[in-house]
């Protein structure tokens, strides 16, 4: 090891093996796979000394579909659907980063009206989301009321998806090179009316949650996380930055002309789940922020690259050029071609880095697609989080990490 | 964008500010056995036995966050697994990713876990789904595929759709 100290398993961060014979006093509790607040099917071994939890052994892996090795087998383009599985609450996060590291490898130059676009739906997607994990969120804790409020602009928000991309959930509307179809005629009238709108209803939650006694109580204090321990262990997005770390891909190593709009990053000092509340209700309005900027600024021009052999023709042009036909016929049937080589794409996904690994080795189908997701790592800090406290306040510790458990399993 | 640059010497001399890179020309220069720079992305190539020296060496120099461990499988070529690291330092905002080659015959190589913590869940993935063993880590064990399962699925001799 040449003149560094020989390192030790820092087992306090992670859970050892457990010994035979040390359970005398303590009891092991299951908790899921089917509970209603682990989100999904999250099997939680909790190792319980009355009401203090000792261990937490998370076991994943019951949603486990193979998606990275179905991609393998399948066409650059024909990954895009695949991604949007994996987080259904932000498909379209997944889409741009899976389609910007494709792009990275083929190098190609993307128009700014896509690119603006794909922030403005991103941004969407980043409240849908964080409507669910609000509305849920206070569910667990008992404030039912909350979820139907929440769900009221999310459902206006699914509306606007399926009117620009025929799709609610499943959107799967990026394309390597742009987007699939220009936006309907009433696209953007439909954004700015919720956009307008979203503040006062932001408020409107904040009335029901942030002045709440029992809400507060409920959450003060819990499930506390230093910033070196959220480092260590790979968290990322709202918990990190709710433990104090200023750290925000959109902002710091800037993607897909994130760097031409101002918004602020939340940050809080206090590490608990409390923290971690305030900071995606900041961030809530941060996006609304950026997608008024995005509406007002919105530039004229394609949504595609200019690139025939990688980008699918206008159907008129495809029905009327014989160029254009060829080039359809050889992309849908052969798909396209990428140069060898190995890239890796980090998007701020409502929950924290997404990052796409691609690896070509230069054919029409990728090598290897590797999702580094972020609940599957912010999930390792949940012993930290637990250990020591009362079972009771698992279930906000949960809410508070926002875990869907189709991208930690995949 | 500039065009990709390959080989030890070629890289090192390009980019002799970048701190990853001068810090381990400084402490371990032996370690590194290859290097690229492309598409703005660099990756260091890393003898397997000093995987654990070169990751603390580059947290010491800044680069605080293990963002990903994952595995390429190069089947039939030797060596033939490609474990992946990559690492973000937030102060610099850079990443720099490092490659470790694994033999067919035993495939195993440090594990990390002791530097940074989170890179639990990753080797515990990259084992079961590839079947990559890691020196020292707390507790190997599956983790996606049921405890009881034969083979491991990402690998390239494993067939998409499963044994039937």
């Amino acid at each position: 090891m040449g003149n560094l100290p020989e390192f030790v398993a820092t087992s306090t961060l992670i859970t050892p093996r457990p010994e035979e014979g040390s359970k005398d006093r303590t009891m092991v509790l299951n908790m899921g796979p089917q509970h209603p607040s682990t989100h999904g099917v999250l099997r939680l071994v909790i190792e319980i000394d009355g009401e203090t939890v000792i261990r937490v052994v998370p076991d994943i892996g019951y949603l486990h579909t193979g998606i990275e090795k179905t991609c393998e087998a399948k066409f650059y383009q024909q990954v895009v659907p695949m991604t949007d599985r994996i987080d259904y609450l932000c498909p379209m996060t997944n889409n741009l980063a899976y389609c910007l590291a494709v792009e990275k490898l083929l190098q190609l130059e993307i128009p700014d009206r896509a690119q603006w676009m794909r922030v403005l739906l991103n941004e969407l997607t980043r409240l849908n989301s964080h409507l669910v994990w609000l509305g849920t969120h206070a569910m667990d804790i008992g404030a039912l009321t909350v979820f139907l409020y929440t769900f009221r602009e999310r459902e206006e928000i699914l509306r606007i998806f399926e009117n620009i991309s025929g799709q609610r959930m499943m959107t799967s509307y990026f394309r390597v090179g742009g987007l699939a179809l220009e936006s309907t005629l009433d696209f953007f009238d439909r954004v700015q009316a919720l956009v307008k709108i979203l503040p006062e209803k932001i408020d409107e939650y904040e009335n029901l949650l942030t002045g709440n006694p029992i809400f507060f109580n409920r959450l003060k204090g819990v499930g506390h996380l230093s910033a070196e321990d959220a480092i260590a262990l790979g968290v990322t997005g709202p918990p990190l930055r709710a433990s104090g770390v200023d750290w925000d891909l959109r902002r710091d190593m800037p993607y897909s002309g994130y760097d031409k709009f101002k918004f602020n990053v939340p940050v809080s000092n206090d590490c608990d789940v409390w923290a971690r509340y305030i900071v995606r209700i900041q961030e809530m309005r941060e996006s609304v922020k950026i997608c008024q900027q995005a509406l007002d600024g919105m530039p004229e021009g394609d949504i595609k690259a200019n690139a025939p052999k990688v980008v699918l023709p206008d159907r008129e042009k495809m029905k009327t050029q014989m160029e254009s036909l060829i080039y359809h016929f050889k992309i849908v049937t052969e798909g396209f071609q990428v140069p060898a080589g190995e890239v890796y794409q980090g998007v701020e996904s409502p929950r924290g880095e997404m990052g796409y690994y691609v690896v070509s080795d230069g054919t029409a189908k990728p090598y290897r697609v590797h999702m580094r997701n972020p609940s599957f790592a912010t999930l390792q800090a949940l012993e930290t989080m637990c250990k020591g406290k009362l079972i009771a306040d698992v279930v906000a510790v949960i809410g508070s990490i926002d875990i869907v458990l189709g991208e930690i399993d995949r | 964008m500039a065009d990709a640059l390959h080989g030890k010497d070629a890289v090192f001399e390009a980019h002799a500010q970048n701190t990853a890179i001068a810090a381990l020309r400084a402490a371990h220069p032996e370690a590194v056995t290859d290097a690229k720079f492309d598409r703005d992305e660099l990756t260091l190539i890393v003898d397997s036995g000093l995987i654990r020296t070169v990751c603390r060496t580059l947290q010491l120099a800044g680069y605080n966050f293990l963002e990903d461990v994952t595995c390429v499988d190069w089947y039939p070529l030797e060596p033939r697994f490609q474990v992946t690291y990559h690492i973000l330092s937030h102060r610099l905002k850079e990443r720099v990713r490092l490659h470790v080659r694994v033999g067919s015959d035993d495939p195993s190589v440090d594990s990390i876990t002791s530097i940074w913590p989170s890179a639990n869940y990753y080797e515990r993935e990259v084992w079961d789904l590839f079947g990559v063993r890691f020196h020292g880590h707390p507790w190997l064990r599956r983790i996606m595929m049921p405890e009881e399962w034969e083979g491991h699925p990402l690998r390239k001799d494993y067939p998409v759709e499963g044994y039937r």
